[in-house]
Order: structure tokens, then C-alpha cells, then sequence
């Protein structure tokens, strides 16, 4: 017979293998869709997980993906830690970029040197404030935080689109829902010649390790801990619940609005109704990936941002729907969930019980 | 006792042969047999852990063994489910009820009957009242089941399981949650059960209860049986003896203090419950000296656990003038705040409260000692560390190291370790409540020598238990609590245990409302 047990405590090796496996059965499942498509598998992950990684260019274009990944995933892992179920990323990013563009567009005919950490704060500050209302609602009405972020993703969205539409078109646009280019002295600096990789996806890597050294050296990343897996423990130490729900959204607001902001300041280039294809939703899967740890989280980016690259290389050379990708994201998801359940519990086989 | 065991027919109603039961990491019990007659009171023994709560559950068919035999009057039987146990004829009443607060006596009582006993009953409430009657249980059937007192709930179990004639009562702790004048219409009651017939599995911690009224006694030590005794010919210190392995050092008393110095008080508490099931708090006062133990009695669930998070902040309202801890007024601090200012908590739920079950006990030594070992921020964990293994040897914390996370500790342990991470922090004022509540006898005595250490240094502790013996032991004065009232506050040594039994059921509350409205 076999049957199911909890473990006495929970297992180390499989926190750890349990991304693993699940990325394993996702490509298994992969195979298993491609064939139904009538397209090699073989050669269908070999253009979706190595061809990404290929050459230089496709290496930064999949580093261009990774940044704001990683920005909001960071942000979200430390929301997770500690009880706050913040699905706002998308849009906190979205956010970020509208506040961050507005206050580029000051700047289309400048060149002052401020403009573009004018444009970032920007970006950052509006992020900021898109995370505060829900927390706001929940500090003090209790309102459920996932509800309140997920409209609120809808409503930034039509913001931006509002916006595109209006105050932030480009005069001489011939009415395109663009802004105008930004100008050169706001845009981040690219860093090599060969991709567009720029200042933003460097600012991504050093505020994980930020949030990883706040998480593990900090008496405040300590609370975090602490509220996160046990609140009557925090309230019985007597820490401040408001104060730490309100850092960790602010936080990752502050994240997700810079994530936002250097998109429009880095590979767009200006203000379009397209800003994300859904980074700030993807991002909670590598938050979770990530084992919801800051340095778990650059490598979980790092394999969506191929994921995401790998999609459109797909769709170009092999005319496989680029849906897949988030067919794959939800997949993965979901078997990184089912291989969670084995933290906990294991399967034993108990002949002895038959008799 | 025994003449009426020999009027009993010679057959087992209950017998129990070689039951194992197997946990993850515990064996709970290991090759258990346990004999019962009809009509005998049967006390099942142990310390915490010692597995009875398992063999009871297997019983009662909550647990189902791994391998052994259950003989029900003689017929091997298989006890799928409480509901197959009931239809045996088995009742039992869990430590903490089962029963829904909305609902009257005599729904709840309707809601575990199947139709076909419903039918049998006819008149459920006549049955109720008959019962009741009989027994002197003093049960209405159409009171609501939230305005009982724990006493009265604890009846409604009970009679929960005379209206399905049972053959078998098990009790599991029954008398933890009574006052000393309620123990005794229980035993009343059990006696008279066990007249006509019945058969009762007693579960307790305190031995002089089953000296009193057990017939026979089975005593588990570690998931095995270790030995089985006749109460009546025993005493409380040689049934300690089996349970704990060796003599267990009762202390006869420990020297009393006498404080002179207030460093806290509280005046004119008035609080109302903030759970619609909570208690509220009616005009609260009392101080507590430098260098001596408060204790306050009471049954649980009359307003202790409300005192304790208004005066620990965890109740975050605010309240003006109420709370003075060296002169300052406590009530407008948040807990953190509180903390800083030199009062100190021990809670009752250790493992989720007390201390974070997943983390290492390093960690949850910062958890609320962060003196001196977070410089602008940064947590210096050397130095957490280190001061976490001096923690784990000087209260001789039996556990894998400081590492180890606080859930692989036992009950006991953990609460050493609780309680020197509190002690530790110097306090002024220690709020201590239920310190040995399902400790092992060496844990207690050296969870007790740490408060009174304390104690001698000389901060105010306040002591809240539901062990009357325990309050007597370490309380230098004492009070009692009943539904959010606190009774005058005496010297341990000028009051007795019937006095602070009377207090526990609430004499004290008119003669306290007569002298203000005369004052």
C-alpha cells in the first residue's frame, strides 16, 4: 500500500530540488505539447532554452528581460516573507513607468545631467505610491491585499492607456498613443555595444543582494521573518505589524516602479501602451522559484527571462504560438507547487500494514 | 470501592491487548494492555508524552492502531470511527470541548444522535431534565451554550454521553479546568455512574484526584506501560515515583518574601472583551512589590488571558492611567515599547507564541532579547549565538544545539529555554502564566528555583496559574480571578485552598460590590 505522510520536519534537500524537478516535469509536459503541435520537441526546446543563450546579443536581450523580472520578484519575495499577498507588481511597474515618463517628458529638450535620476526617482516614487493604497486599506480597514492589488494592476493599466491617449501623446505624433523619445540625457547608459543591456538590469542584481543582506543581517529582516512565519509570535515580541507591512510594500513598490521606469528610460525609449508583457505577474513565479530569496530570485529570472526569449525566438523560427510561454510560465507554476507538497509530506510504501 | 467492583459481572467491558501505535519519529504507544471492569474507575497515568492521549483516541477510534486487539465485552472489535465507538457504547469528553457556542444544550446534544436514537429518545429535553435530575448534573437544555461557565460545558459533555447510555466514560483531564468545589460534584457524579455499572477512564495529572476516586490505575511512561496499582493503597508520592522513574523531590514550600517597594500597578482596569466569547475585565486592581510573586488562581477562560495582553500590550488599546511601571504610565506604550521598559512575558502557547516553531533557537532568542546584539540595525549573530548556547547549559536545555529549530524540542525544554531568554533580559516585572503547564516533574522544580531566583534578585513577578498547588508553592500573596473580577489580594500564608477555591467560583464578587456601594 501506498500512502501518503507527513514528514516529522520538513526536508532541506527537497526545498531545494523541488524547483528542479518541476522545471524537469514542465519540459517533459513541453515535449509532450509540441509533439501535439506537430513540432520536433527536440528542436522546439532547444529554441525556446538554448538558443537564448547562444550568442551575445540574444545573452543581453535575455539580460534586458531579466531586470525588471528580478525587480519585482525581489520586491514580492520580501511582501511573501512576510504574509503580504502583494500581486500588484504589474501594476506598481506600470505605475512607475507612467510617473517616471511624465517627468522625462520635462526633460525631452534638456540635457541637464538630472534628468535621468529625476526620471528614475520618478519612476520609483510613483511605484511607491500605487503599493501604498493597498497597504494603506489594509493597515488600516483590513481590506484583502490581493484583491485590492489586482484591481489595482487593471486600473494602472488603463491609466497608462489614458494617458498615452492624452496628456503624455506626443504633439507631433501624428496622433500614435506614444509619447514623444525621450531624450538622450535621460535615457539609462547602455553598457556594451552589442545589446542593449543598461544600467537598470545592474541596479536589479545589486538591490537583490541589498534585500538578501536586509533579509539575513538586519534586525529588521529578521522581524520580517518572524512575522511572516508566526504573527503571534511578532505581536508576543511586540513588533510593529504597520510598520513592517508598510516597509516591505513600499519596498517592493519602489521596485517594481523602477523596473517600470527603466523600461521607458532604457530599451523602449519612450512611453507606449505595451510597457510589460506581464513582467509583474511572471515575477511572482520567480519569487517563488527563487524559494522566495533575493539571490534564489536572480537565478529564477534568469531562467523566465530565457523562457520569455525563448518564446519569441519560437514564434519567429519555428511559427509556434507565442502563448506557449505563458502556457509554460503556468505549468511551471503548477508543478512547482505540486513538488512543494513533498517538503512536507512523503510516500511511503507500508507492506507491513497488508497483513 | 471494591465491594461494589465484586457485585459486577467477572467480564471485561473493555480490554486492551498489545496496542502499538507508530508516529513519524515517536512511537506513542508500545505493546499496551490494559484491562477494564464495568463499574471501575480507571486511571490512566503519565507524564506529557507518555501516550495516553493516544491510546484513549485509539479507543475511542480516532486513532486506529498499528497492530494490537480491542475486546469489547469479550468480542474482539474494530473501532473504525467515533461514531462506531459510540454506537459501542463509549463516550468520551476531550479537554477541550466540542461544542458550538450559538447552539443550545440540547441542539448540540441533538447534533451527535442519529435518527434512529433521536426516535428511541423521543422528548429530548425531558430526557435532558431527567438526567440531569438524577445525576445532579443541573443542566437546562435551553440555555445557550455560550453562556455557560466551563464547569457547566464540561456537564453538557457528560450528559451528552449518559443520553446515549454509555457503557464506557472516558475523561480526558477533566479536572483541569474546575475549581476545587466543581471536582467535587463531578466525583459525586462519576461515583454514581460507576455504581450503576458504568465504566470510567479517568486521565489526569493529579494524583491525589486518583487516589481518591480511581479504583485501579495503568501507568505509561515514554509510550510503554510501566506498571499498574491499586490508588486507594498508594499515596501521591509513590504514584510519582512510577510515573517520573525516580522519586520525584516534592518540595514541602519554599521560604516566603515579603516586598515592600510598588514597581507596578494597576487601578480602576475596566476592559471590554474584544471577542464576542472573550471576558471582560471589571474594575482590576492590584500592585506588584519588588522581590515577590503575585499568583492569581482562577478556572481558565475567566479574563486571565485578556489581563495578560492588556498589560503585555499585545492588546494593542490604549488605555490612560491605568498601568504604572516605575512611575511611568504603561498603557499608552506599544508592546515593543513595554518591552524596552523592563517587563518581560512568558506566554502559555510556547511553540507559536512563545517561540517561532521553524527557526533555530538562536533566532528565537533574538526574538524578543535584542539588547546588545543589533548595533544601527545590523544583528550581530556571533554574539546571539553564543549567548543562546549559554542559555541552552545554564537552564540545561536538552536539545541538538542552538541550531536546532524550537518545534524538535519538547514542551518541557522549550519552556526553560522561554523561560531563561526572559529571565535573561534582567526584568522588572516578569507576567509568567501557566510556567509548568505539562512539564515534566525535573523541569518544573528547576523552572520554579529560576523564578524564585528571580524573585530574590529582586523584580515583581506576576503569576498566573491554573495549579492551585503550584500557587501555593511559589506565591508570596495571591489572588483569584472570576469572570473578569479580581478578589482581594491576601498573603499566601494567611488563606487556604478552600478560600481561594470560593474566590475561583466568585463569593468574593457581591461582598466586593456591597463594600463599595457602603464605602
Amino acid at each position: 500500500m501506498i500512502r501518503v505522510q507527513a514528514r516529522t520536519e520538513p526536508s532541506t534537500l527537497m526545498t531545494f530540488a523541488s524547483p528542479f524537478l518541476a522545471i524537469v516535469l514542465t519540459l517533459i509536459f513541453g515535449s509532450i505539447l509540441f509533439t501535439a503541435l506537430d513540432k520536433d520537441p527536440i528542436q522546439a526546446l532547444h529554441v525556446l532554452l538554448v538558443l537564448p543563450l547562444s550568442d551575445a546579443y540574444n545573452i543581453s536581450e535575455m539580460l534586458v528581460k531579466m531586470g525588471p523580472l528580478l525587480l519585482c520578484a525581489v520586491g514580492l519575495s520580501l511582501c511573501y516573507r512576510a504574509n503580504m499577498w502583494n500581486i500588484g507588481a504589474e501594476g506598481q511597474l506600470l505605475a512607475g513607468a507612467l510617473g517616471g515618463s511624465a517627468v522625462a517628458l520635462m526633460f525631452v529638450d534638456s540635457e541637464s545631467f538630472m534628468a535621468m535620476p529625476l526620471t528614475l526617482l520618478g519612476g520609483i516614487l510613483s511605484g511607491m505610491a500605487w503599493a501604498a493604497i493597498p497597504t494603506y486599506l489594509k493597515v488600516k480597514f483590513n481590506s484583502n491585499l490581493i484583491l485590492t492589488t489586482i484591481m489595482l494592476n487593471y486600473i494602472a493599466l488603463y491609466l497608462l492607456i489614458w494617458a498615452v491617449h492624452g496628456p503624455l501623446r506626443d504633439p507631433d505624433g501624428f496622433g500614435f498613443p506614444e509619447s514623444a523619445l525621450f531624450s538622450d540625457a535621460t535615457l539609462l547608459p547602455v553598457l556594451s555595444d552589442s545589446g542593449r543591456v543598461h544600467l537598470g538590469v545592474v541596479l536589479a542584481i545589486l538591490l537583490a543582494l541589498f534585500a538578501w543582506f536586509i533579509l539575513s543581517k538586519t534586525h529588521l529582516g529578521f522581524k520580517i521573518r518572524v512575522y511572516g512565519a508566526d504573527e503571534p509570535a511578532a505581536t508576543y515580541a511586540g513588533y510593529n505589524a504597520k510598520g513592517i507591512s508598510w516597509f516591505v510594500m513600499l519596498f517592493a513598490g519602489a521596485l517594481a516602479g523602477l523596473a517600470g521606469v527603466s523600461e521607458v528610460a532604457g530599451p523602449i525609449g519612450q512611453l507606449t501602451p505595451n510597457i510589460s508583457p506581464g513582467y509583474g505577474y511572471s515575477a511572482i513565479i520567480v519569487a517563488y522559484l527563487g524559494r522566495l530569496h533575493p539571490a534564489g530570485a536572480i537565478i529564477a529570472s534568469i531562467f523566465l527571462a530565457i523562457l520569455y526569449m525563448g518564446g519569441d525566438l519560437a514564434q519567429i523560427e519555428m511559427g509556434i504560438p507565442i502563448a506557449v510561454v505563458g502556457m509554460f510560465q503556468g505549468v511551471l507554476l503548477f508543478f512547482l507547487l505540486a513538488c512543494d507538497f513533498f517538503i512536507r509530506y512523503r510516500v511511503v510504501s507500508s507492506r507491513e500494514n497488508m497483513a | 470501592m471494591s465491594e461494589t467492583l465484586k457485585n459486577q459481572s467477572l467480564k471485561p467491558r473493555l480490554e486492551l491487548l498489545n496496542i502499538t501505535k507508530q508516529y513519524p519519529g515517536c512511537l506513542a504507544n508500545d505493546q499496551i494492555c490494559m484491562t477494564l471492569m464495568p463499574g471501575e474507575i480507571h486511571a490512566l497515568l503519565g507524564e506529557n508524552g507518555a501516550g495516553k492521549s493516544t491510546l484513549v483516541k485509539t479507543i475511542y477510534g480516532v486513532v486506529s492502531p498499528d497492530s494490537g486487539q480491542i475486546l469489547w465485552d469479550g468480542q474482539a472489535v474494530d473501532i473504525k470511527s467515533p461514531s462506531k465507538a459510540r454506537d459501542l457504547g463509549i463516550g468520551m469528553v476531550f479537554q477541550h470541548f466540542s461544542l458550538f457556542e450559538t447552539l443550545t444544550v440540547a441542539q448540540n446534544i441533538e447534533l451527535c444522535l442519529s435518527p434512529t436514537q433521536l426516535a428511541d429518545i423521543g422528548n429530548l429535553a425531558a430526557r435532558i431534565t431527567k438526567l440531569s435530575q438524577d445525576y445532579g448534573l443541573n443542566v437546562d437544555p435551553d440555555r445557550y451554550v455560550h453562556s455557560l461557565s466551563i464547569g457547566e460545558r464540561q456537564r453538557v459533555e457528560i450528559m451528552r454521553c449518559l443520553v446515549q447510555s454509555v457503557k464506557l466514560l472516558i475523561l480526558d483531564e477533566p479536572t483541569s479546568v474546575l475549581t476545587p468545589q466543581e471536582v467535587a460534584g463531578l466525583f459525586n457524579v462519576l461515583r454514581q455512574l460507576s455504581n450503576e455499572g458504568c465504566s470510567i477512564l479517568f486521565i489526569s495529572h493529579k494524583l491525589h484526584e486518583v487516589t481518591e476516586i480511581c479504583h485501579n490505575a495503568t501507568i505509561l511512561r515514554g509510550g510503554k506501560f510501566v506498571g499498574d496499582c491499586e490508588p486507594a493503597n498508594e499515596t501521591p508520592a509513590t504514584i510519582a515515583k512510577m510515573m517520573v522513574g525516580d522519586l520525584a523531590e516534592q518540595d514541602a514550600g519554599y521560604e516566603k518574601a515579603h516586598g515592600e517597594e510598588v514597581i507596578f500597578s494597576a487601578q480602576s482596569l475596566n476592559l471590554a472583551a474584544k471577542h464576542p466569547f472573550g471576558t471582560s475585565l471589571k474594575n482590576v486592581n492590584f500592585e506588584l512589590l519588588k522581590g515577590e510573586i503575585l499568583g492569581i488562581a482562577g478556572v481558565a477562560g475567566n479574563g486571565q488571558e485578556e489581563l495578560m495582553s492588556i498589560i503585555s500590550g499585545e492588546d494593542n488599546r490604549t488605555l490612560k492611567g491605568v498601568f504604572t511601571l516605575d512611575d511611568q504610565d504603561l498603557g499608552t506604550l506599544s508592546a515593543g515599547a513595554r518591552r524596552r521598559n523592563g517587563l518581560a512575558y512568558v506566554p502559555e502557547e510556547r511553540l507559536g507564541r512563545g517561540a517561532v516553531p521553524e527557526m533555530s533557537l538562536s533566532e528565537n532568542t533574538l526574538l524578543t532579547h535584542s539588547r546588545g546584539f543589533v548595533k544601527s540595525g545590523l544583528v550581530n549573530w556571533k554574539a546571539v549565538k553564543d549567548y543562546a548556547k549559554k542559555l541552552i547549559s545554564d537552564y540545561s536545555v536538552k536539545c541538538h544545539g542552538e541550531f536546532a529549530e524550537a518545534k524538535s524540542l519538547s514542551g518541557g525544554n522549550l519552556q526553560k529555554f522561554i523561560m531563561g531568554r526572559e529571565i535573561g533580559q534582567n526584568p522588572k516585572v516578569l507576567i509568567c502564566a501557566h510556567p509548568t503547564w505539562g512539564v515534566d516533574v525535573g523541569a518544573a522544580l528547576a523552572i520554579h528555583q529560576a523564578l524564585l531566583t528571580l524573585r530574590d534578585q529582586g523584580a515583581a513577578i506576576l503569576l498566573i496559574s491554573e495549579d492551585i498547588d503550584e500557587l501555593f508553592l511559589l506565591a508570596d500573596r495571591m489572588a483569584a480571578v472570576c469572570d473578569g473580577h479580581l478578589s482581594p489580594v491576601v498573603r499566601t500564608e494567611e488563606t487556604s485552598i478552600d478560600q481561594i477555591g470560593q474566590w475561583m467560583a466568585g463569593t468574593f464578587i457581591n461582598a466586593n460590590d456591597h463594600a463599595e456601594a457602603t464605602a
